[in-house]
This record gives structure tokens, C-alpha cells and sequence, in this order.
């Protein structure tokens, strides 16, 4: 019989998988790899402020990504080029966490936790926001999910068929907050990116059509995170780098087998 | 006012009134009035820079006019061909999904649109490995579904050659034909596009000329947007539509 903490942390680890196969996607299909680690950065300033006001760290975080995702939505364009602002905002984002976390007097804030995740110590409250957060993100990408592809294809199409792909970049960029605001517990901040854009990138090789890519991303972000988790269990190997670690394989699997047939 | 099916049909589906349009302080698109009737094949040519593709986004609502009247016919149905499309390798795409983007059309509805478009047996392809003319082909066949009132095209032909695009735009018109709905297209091509429209509306910045093609051909703001060296390889093929003459016949000749 598996021990509480593990069955808590592998119903959490499932959660997150579901949510970042959509959205990991999405963050390939439109290169945003970069924007969604600037969003992830940023919540650590979120949680620094919210230990400091005494908000719910889910709150001070989704306030911290959203606000982020807004800010360099909205420069973007103005004078930087994307990579440099966005390279600005996601370290700022970081080292100003990082500063005000220190003049926390009387709380001790574990950073480890939040840079690399607590997984191990997710409590039933956390499932709660983890699953009420993906169900969330999950219903809306669903309802929004043919003008959000039209959009990734092309702008003026999105236009001509009656789509605002503004207001749909708008919805992926508030689902994307809500991602990195549930994802921090089971894999911190600095890993956040990983399990978005791994999965996705692994289930690229062996998909027809962006519907099957996001059922195979979903398949190995949850294959992931058992495995990863199991695997942490008995190696004594923290637990967000294993999942990281073990969807990597995939990718690398996929990926070579992918180039194999191609050759032949 | 067109003759189609046996029926007069005079439906305005676009109309502007001193449209103009501004990025920043840059005037793109200056005073530009023109309609586009149901049926109709309306060509927009003009030089690089001449405002033709910001036109295209006002019309399809991707930029908001600073001035003017846009007045666009209510639901208006537009089969809507983009200049480029470009498809990240990353995103896997079949030429049958990529057809059900906007509706919902079942196998036969899919292989009838590629034989219309004139690109039958690609439906399992992956978007990313046809070629340029193959590519533009999937997307006139998309642009068709759905009973377009009105075909907007920017630059169609861009990736194919001059035998290429004739083909392409042979394949309009034999549609417009079929399915009764009009044309509004931007092209460089001058003398492969003319010979096909009904109207050619000379573009850069405002509208210097505008009318029938064979008139527009002599006017002096048209040889002066595009030079007179053209004369000689001007309407490579003069075309008989069916709808203007009695005489069922499509022919192609030569004209001076």
C-alpha cells in the first residue's frame, strides 16, 4: 500500500499533467516558450507579496502571472525585440521575488519549495485549487478551442471568420496564469516550462492532427508523473526534476523513432 | 448589375466611402471609395507599399478604419485566401482537419472541395509537406466551403509560376461560375488577373483609377503607377465570360 502523501502528490501530479497538455501546446504552437517561463518567473514576486500581505499564495501568484503576461503582452511590439523583454521581465521577475522574499522578517519561506515544487506536500486544500483550477482552464479551452486554433494559424482567417484573435490570445494568456498558479506546488517555478513544453514537443512526432497531439501530450505528462513520482519514491530523487526527467525520455524516445522512420 | 442563373442580381456586399486608414502617423489608405457587388470580380492592383493588403484587413475587419464608412453586408460570408499562411512545424495539421477548421464537412464534402479546388488526393497530407501550389490550392478549397458569398484573396498566387497562376486563375473564375459568388482579389499580376475581372481598381495609397479592365488598361494614371513597358505583354488572355455574351465558349487570344 502506497503511503497518504504519495497518493496526494500522484492525484496532484495527474491534475497538473491534464492541464498542461492543452496549453503546452498551444505554448509550442506559438512559440511561446519563453513567455510562459517570464509568467513563471513573475510568481515568485507573487508569492513573496503574498506572504508578506498574508493573501492565499494561489491568489498572490495568479495576481503576479497575470500581471506579468498582461505587461509584456502589451510592450511587446513597442521598440524590444520579444526575447529581450521578455528576458528582462521573467529575471526581474525572479530577483525581485527573491529581494523582497529577504526582508520577510518572521516568516521562513522555503524557497527550495517554490523554485523547484513540494510535490510530497501537497495537502488536500492543494488538490482542491490544483483540480478546481484545471477543470477550470480545461472547460475554457474547450469552449474556445476552434477560434483559439484558427487564431495560432493565422490572424487575418481568424478575422475573416468572424474571430477576434485578440480576445482569444487574451483567454490562452489568463489560462496560461492559471497553469502556472496550480503547476507551482508539484514542480515549482523553474520547472514549470519543462512540463509544458516537454510533453508537448514529445507528443509532436506522433500526431496527425493538433486534437491527437494534445490527447498524446496528456498520455505522457500522466505516464510522467507516475513514473516520476514512483521513481522519486524509491531513489530518494526529488520529484519534480523526475517527472521532468522521465517525460524527457519520452521525448527522446519519440523523437529518435520519429528520425528512424523518417530515414528509412 | 450581373446576370447569373437567369436571375438580376444587384447585392452591394461591400461598400466604402472615403475610407482611411492610419498606422500611426503613416496614411496608408487615403479616401477610398469602392463596391463590390454580389458576383462581381473586382481586382486591386498597385505597387509594393500601395496600401493593397491593409485594404484586404480593413475589409476583413483586422484594422479599423480612422475615417470613412465600411459598410460590409450583414453575416456576410467571406471564403477568405491569405497571402502566405505559414503552418509551424510544430502544429500538425492534415489537409482534412485543416479543411473542418471553420465547419464541420464530412469525407465526401472534403474530397468534393479538393476536386473543386483542383487538388484531389491530398486529404491525409500533412499541411506541411505540400508544395506551394498544392498548399494554395487546400487553401481556395477551404475559402469555398460553406457557400462564400464573396472569395477575398491577397496575393494567391505568390508561390506559384506564371503557367501556375494562369491555371489558378482559371480555377477562379470557373468557380465564381459555378457557385455564383464574387471575387475580390489583390494581385501584381497585371496581365494574367485583368482579362478575368469585371472591375480593376488601381491602387497607392488612394485609388488612381478604377473600371473596366480594357479601360483601365489605356488610362495614363495606370501607365504611370506601372509604366508603359508592360504594354506588350499586357492580358495575355482575353477571356469571354458567359454571363456578358451569348456564346458558351472560353477562349484565350492574344491581344496587343
Amino acid at each position: 500500500m502506497l503511503p497518504d502523501f504519495l497518493i496526494r502528490a500522484t492525484i496532484a501530479g495527474l491534475g497538473v499533467a491534464i492541464i498542461a497538455a492543452p496549453l503546452g501546446c498551444f505554448v509550442v504552437w506559438r512559440r511561446m516558450a519563453y513567455f510562459g517561463e517570464a509568467t513563471a518567473h513573475a510568481a515568485l514576486l507573487g508569492i513573496a507579496l503574498s506572504l508578506a500581505i498574508e493573501m492565499p499564495i494561489f491568489t498572490g501568484t495568479l495576481l503576479a502571472a497575470l500581471l506579468m503576461a498582461f505587461t509584456v503582452s502589451q510592450l511587446s511590439g513597442r521598440g524590444l525585440a520579444s526575447d529581450t523583454l521578455l528576458g528582462v521581465s521573467a529575471h526581474a521577475g525572479l530577483a525581485l521575488g527573491l529581494v523582497v522574499a529577504s526582508f520577510l522578517s518572521g516568516v521562513r519561506i522555503d524557497l527550495m519549495a517554490y523554485l523547484f515544487g513540494d510535490i510530497l506536500a501537497v495537502s488536500i486544500n492543494d488538490l482542491y485549487t490544483i483540480w478546481i483550477g484545471a477543470i477550470f482552464v480545461l472547460l475554457l479551452v474547450y469552449w474556445r478551442w476552434s477560434p483559439m486554433l484558427v487564431s495560432t494559424l493565422n490572424e487575418e482567417l481568424a478575422y475573416s471568420n468572424g474571430i477576434n484573435p485578440k480576445r482569444e490570445k487574451l483567454i490562452l494568456t489568463v489560462a496560461l496564469a492559471i497553469t502556472v498558479a496550480v503547476s507551482i506546488k508539484v514542480v515549482g517555478l523553474l520547472l514549470i516550462s519543462a512540463l509544458l513544453i516537454i510533453p508537448a514537443a514529445a507528443a509532436r512526432n506522433i500526431s496527425s492532427t493538433p486534437e491527437f497531439m494534445v490527447i498524446g501530450t496528456a498520455v505522457v505528462g500522466i505516464v510522467s508523473a507516475i513514473t516520476g513520482l514512483q521513481f522519486s519514491y524509491f531513489f530518494n530523487t526529488p520529484p519534480g526534476p523526475s517527472i521532468v526527467c522521465v517525460s524527457l525520455t519520452f521525448f527522446l524516445i519519440l523523437s529518435t523513432k520519429k528520425l528512424w522512420t523518417i530515414g528509412h | 448589375m450581373q446576370h447569373l442563373f437567369g436571375t438580376v442580381i444587384n447585392v452591394t456586399l461591400i461598400a466604402t466611402k472615403d475610407l482611411t486608414v492610419k498606422y500611426g502617423q503613416n496614411i496608408v489608405l487615403k479616401n477610398i471609395s469602392l463596391e463590390v457587388q454580389a458576383g462581381e470580380i473586382v481586382t486591386i492592383v498597385g505597387p509594393n507599399g500601395s496600401g493593397k493588403t491593409s485594404l484586404v484587413k480593413t475589409i476583413i475587419g483586422a484594422l479599423t478604419p480612422d475615417s470613412g464608412s465600411l459598410h460590409i453586408k450583414k453575416n456576410l460570408r467571406i471564403g477568405y485566401v491569405p497571402q502566405r499562411l505559414n503552418i509551424d512545424h510544430t502544429l500538425p495539421m492534415t489537409v482534412q482537419r485543416f479543411l473542418n477548421l471553420t465547419q464541420v464537412l464530412d469525407n465526401q464534402q472534403c474530397l468534393d472541395a479538393l476536386d473543386v479546388a483542383g487538388a484531389p488526393g491530398l486529404l491525409n497530407a500533412q499541411m506541411s509537406n505540400l508544395s506551394g501550389g498544392q498548399f494554395q490550392k487546400v487553401l481556395l478549397a477551404r475559402a469555398l466551403q460553406g457557400e462564400p458569398e464573396i472569395l477575398i484573396m491577397d496575393e494567391a498566387t505568390q508561390s506559384l509560376d506564371q503557367a501556375g497562376s494562369a491555371d489558378f486563375y482559371k480555377q477562379i473564375e470557373t468557380v465564381r461560375d459555378k457557385k455564383g459568388c464574387a471575387v475580390l482579389m489583390i494581385s501584381h499580376e497585371l496581365h494574367v488577373v485583368m482579362s478575368a475581372s469585371d472591375k480593376v481598381i488601381c491602387l497607392n495609397g488612394h485609388i488612381c483609377c478604377s473600371g473596366a479592365p480594357e479601360a483601365v488598361a489605356i488610362m495614363p494614371e495606370y501607365h504611370n503607377l506601372f509604366g508603359t513597358g508592360t504594354d506588350g505583354t499586357l492580358a495575355l488572355y482575353r477571356h469571354n465570360h458567359d454571363h456578358r455574351h451569348d456564346e458558351h465558349v472560353h477562349s484565350a487570344e492574344e491581344t496587343p
